[in-house]
């Protein structure tokens, strides 16, 4: 039966087709639905674990065991678990290993925008890269039965355009896998100096063996119809040609891009007239058709930045460009802003009205950094918030009366706490701030270690942060309600004042969690509005002015009290009052 | 045919993800090829969001660009215009009149633009305007604009109403389906201008 599913969606079909039994991942967009999805299949355990080493070690050690496994992560997750990665690929499978990664060209929701092919040949790791949800589910099995044929883990790479469009795919039955036998094997799964010499040997045989695959297997695919252009390409990029170009041009089109095949490319060019190579972001495939001696026309042409397109395709190939319509007025941006009541708005205010410095992390929170509240002076990556923090009081410690941490539930658990670790190990005056709204929160409400609920919704244990803060030895640890804008303030206050370490939970959850009850949209009473704007300072996107007066869109407020408090002419006001 | 595309626009949490699945749902059971590219994340809060829906024979690029849209739905008055480059010369557009005010404009840093239902119209697009909000409120919801602006769209298309119908039972909540029923209705009846 054919159905229309999401790339993840069908990834996810694809894992629970092969008789997967184990995922374990970390939410990143664009990958977090595969998981979701899987969860929804009785017969796979599934998880969400408190970062991508865990899961990936989490899968590796399920492959081992016997049990076809799985994990995915975006592309940075593939940093956080490259440790394990890169040893796994010398260690091999037992039962089949499937590591999913989504790359974010264009940087739809990411801080950078990295190309984890290089992580494929860095770590000696098959990566296939499929370009619709059909070639998702078809290549995740496959990529199940080469990890048991090659004695390797398999990357799946996928890319924002087809990890989030939906389109056709077969889908079939499932197929029983039974776990395969257990058997201690030191020289093969104890990874020290002498085995890993060993295992480095059988690791280059096999990359040959997976060449001389590469060359005839049915995933890397010649159409040949006129031989004056040919394109070389994989994933997403070859349905943008195909569209550009149609039977105007020849195609080879990667299934596995890594390891690439020489033969087949050779003999695909000694076919064509020019030869391109299509590929976002870096110049993975062209630089391996130069090493072995293709002339072929890359990143010359296209660009190493954000998405293709069809349209870029017909441009820079035939030099064809569209005439659009446009209108001559000026549109403003429309940028993510936090969404009203959200619980970290008053934090963000509360640090700005107090000039303090804020060292940021990667979460909905980081929107703090926007206009009007622009609460951030840095965010680098996961955790990274604590312990940057930590450095730079290390390097100035006037700092310290002065600078916060800020960092949400998830993140902290994810990589802050070993950060903070540091700050009370290594003795920094540093004043760390959790945003719990309890889930995480900007990858769409994951359930995570300090929740109290599982992936498939069933109560569990849930990490105590107070405890856990106090137990890294952190001394000075308390909890505020983040609506209330004075207690923030006071508290921050406080906390940088004194000469030790400290840790404020600013606790809420997210407005948008379904259990959390809203107050009644709150109205603005145009009697006592003087049209200060000072409402307008938290940037609530609920509020906006219209004739010099506020206006408070009834549909969005979820009455959270903040922007009541800003008003000094109490002209916000409740429906009930 | 060749491919044509649809594209779906609006402000993060207007429900533009619902509209592109029950659209989805109705073209797949005319049993086209379809594609739909939709956008998680990060500009789900809030942002300028976009969704592609292309069908036909055979569909290869999931996106829509510059001048390839047959017909654009804009949930939002200024997002018509933002994204009003990537429709077709001969092609069509259905906004809702609603307008939200992005950040620059809530904290003062530029101003809403006036007219702009008329200056896509001087451009001798064929428009309908309709305020889908005070629609939805009627059919019992102001969520249910997505709905609305569906039914608008099931009219100016070709297929049988009850290809529609058939998807928006498919694809709402069912607790749900009576309200989107009537919005469904209230969008597809309205006189197209």
């Amino acid at each position: 039966m054919k159905k229309l599913l999401l790339g993840n969606e069908a990834v996810a079909r694809g894992i629970y087709e092969a008789g997967c039994t184990v995922v374990s991942s970390y939410p990143g967009t664009p990958s977090t639905e595969i998981t979701e999805y899987a969860a929804k299949y009785d017969e796979i355990y599934a998880e969400w674990a408190p970062n991508e080493k865990v899961s990936m070690e989490v899968a590796i050690g399920a492959s081992i065991a016997g049990a076809r496994s799985f994990c995915a992560m975006k592309h940075v997750g593939l940093n956080v678990a490259a440790d394990p990665l890169y040893t796994a690929s010398y260690m091999g499978v037992n039962a089949g290993l499937v590591i999913a990664v989504a790359d974010d060209p264009g940087m739809h929701s990411s801080q950078n925008e990295q190309d984890s092919r290089h992580h494929a040949r860095a770590s000696k790791t098959m990566m296939l890269e499929p370009a619709d949800s059909k070639e998702c589910l078809e290549y995740t099995k496959l990529a199940y039965e080469l990890s048991e044929q090659f004695d390797t883990p398999v990357l799946l790479r996928l890319t924002t355009r087809v990890a989030h469009s939906r389109s056709l795919a077969q889908v079939s039955d499932r197929t029983d896998f039974s776990l395969k036998p257990y058997e201690k094997n030191i020289a093969k799964n104890v990874m020290m100096p002498a085995m890993a010499k060993v295992r480095h040997e059988i690791v280059e045989q096999r990359i040959q063996n997976q060449v001389k695959w590469a060359e005839s297997t049915s995933i890397n695919t010649v159409e040949i119809n006129d031989s004056k252009i040919g394109i070389i390409t994989a994933g997403i990029c070859y349905e943008y040609a195909k569209e550009a170009l149609g039977e105007n041009a020849s195609y080879l089109k990667l299934g596995c891009v890594y390891p690439l095949p020489v033969d087949l490319i050779l003999d695909f060019a000694s076919k064509c007239e020019t030869v391109y190579v299509i590929e976002e972001l870096d110049d993975f495939i062209e630089t391996h058709c130069k090493k072995i001696g293709v002339n072929v026309i890359g990143k010359e042409l296209f660009t190493f930045l954000g998405e293709y397109s069809q349209t870029l395709v017909r441009e820079k190939i035939l030099g064809e460009k569209v005439e659009s319509i446009k209108i001559e007025k000026e549109i403003p941006n429309r940028p993510p802003v936090l969404c009203a009541g959200c619980p970290h708005r008053g934090v963000f205010y509360a640090l700005k009205t107090l000039g303090v410095a804020v060292s940021g992390d990667i979460g909905c929170y980081t929107l703090g950094a926007l206009a009007p509240l622009g609460a951030m002076d840095t965010c680098i990556c996961m955790g990274a918030s604590i312990s940057a923090l930590h450095g730079r009081n290390k390097a100035n410690k006037d700092f310290e009366k002065n600078s916060v941490a800020v960092i949400g539930d998830s993140t902290f658990l994810h990589s802050g706490v070993t950060g903070l670790m540091d700050i009370a190990y290594n003795k920094s005056n540093s004043t760390v701030m959790i945003l719990d709204n309890s889930i995480t929160g900007m990858t769409g409400h994951q359930q995570n270690p300090s929740t109290g609920y599982t992936i498939k919704g069933d109560p569990t244990s849930a990490v105590n942060l107070e405890q856990l803060v106090k137990a890294v030895g952190i001394n000075r640890v308390r909890v505020i309600d983040p609506y209330n804008i004075e207690e923030t303030k006071q508290a921050i206050k406080e906390e940088l004042a004194v000469d030790e370490p400290s840790v404020i939970i600013a606790r809420r959850p997210c407005a948008l969690l379904k259990y959390v009850k809203h107050n009644p949209p709150l109205t603005v009473n145009n009697d006592k509005c003087i049209g200060c704007e000072m409402c307008m300072k938290i940037g609530c996107p609920a509020i906006s002015m219209k004739d010099k007066k506020a206006v408070i869109d009834y549909t969005q407020c979820v009455g959270c009290d903040v922007c009541t408090q800003m008003c000094k002419f109490s002209a916000i006001e409740s429906k009930e009052a | 045919m060749s491919a044509k595309s649809i594209m779906i626009v609006g402000v993060g949490g207007q429900g533009t993800l619902l509209a592109s699945r029950i659209l989805g749902q109705a073209l797949l059971n005319q049993g086209f090829d379809i594609k739909v590219s939709e956008v998680h994340g990060m500009s789900q809060r809030g942002g300028s969001v976009v969704t592609y829906v292309k069908y036909g024979e055979k569909v290869y690029s999931p996106v829509v660009r510059d001048c390839e849209a047959d017909l654009i739905i804009a949930f939002e008055q200024l997002e018509s215009v933002r994204w009003i480059n990537h429709l077709k010369k001969d092609g069509k557009v259905i906004i809702n009149t609603q307008e939200i005010d992005p950040m620059p404009v809530v904290i003062g840093a530029a101003e809403y633009p006036k007219d702009l239902i008329n200056s896509i119209k001087q451009k001798n697009i064929s428009t309908t305007a309709l305020d889908a909000l005070s629609l939805a409120i009627e059919a019992g919801s102001p969520k249910a604009v997505n709905v609305v602006l569906i039914g608008v769209l099931a009219n100016i298309m070709d297929f049988d109403k009850s290809v529609w119908i058939d998807a928006v039972k498919e694809t709402v909540p069912q607790k749900f389906l009576d309200m989107n029923l009537k919005a469904f209705d209230l969008g597809y009846d309205y006189k197209t201008i």
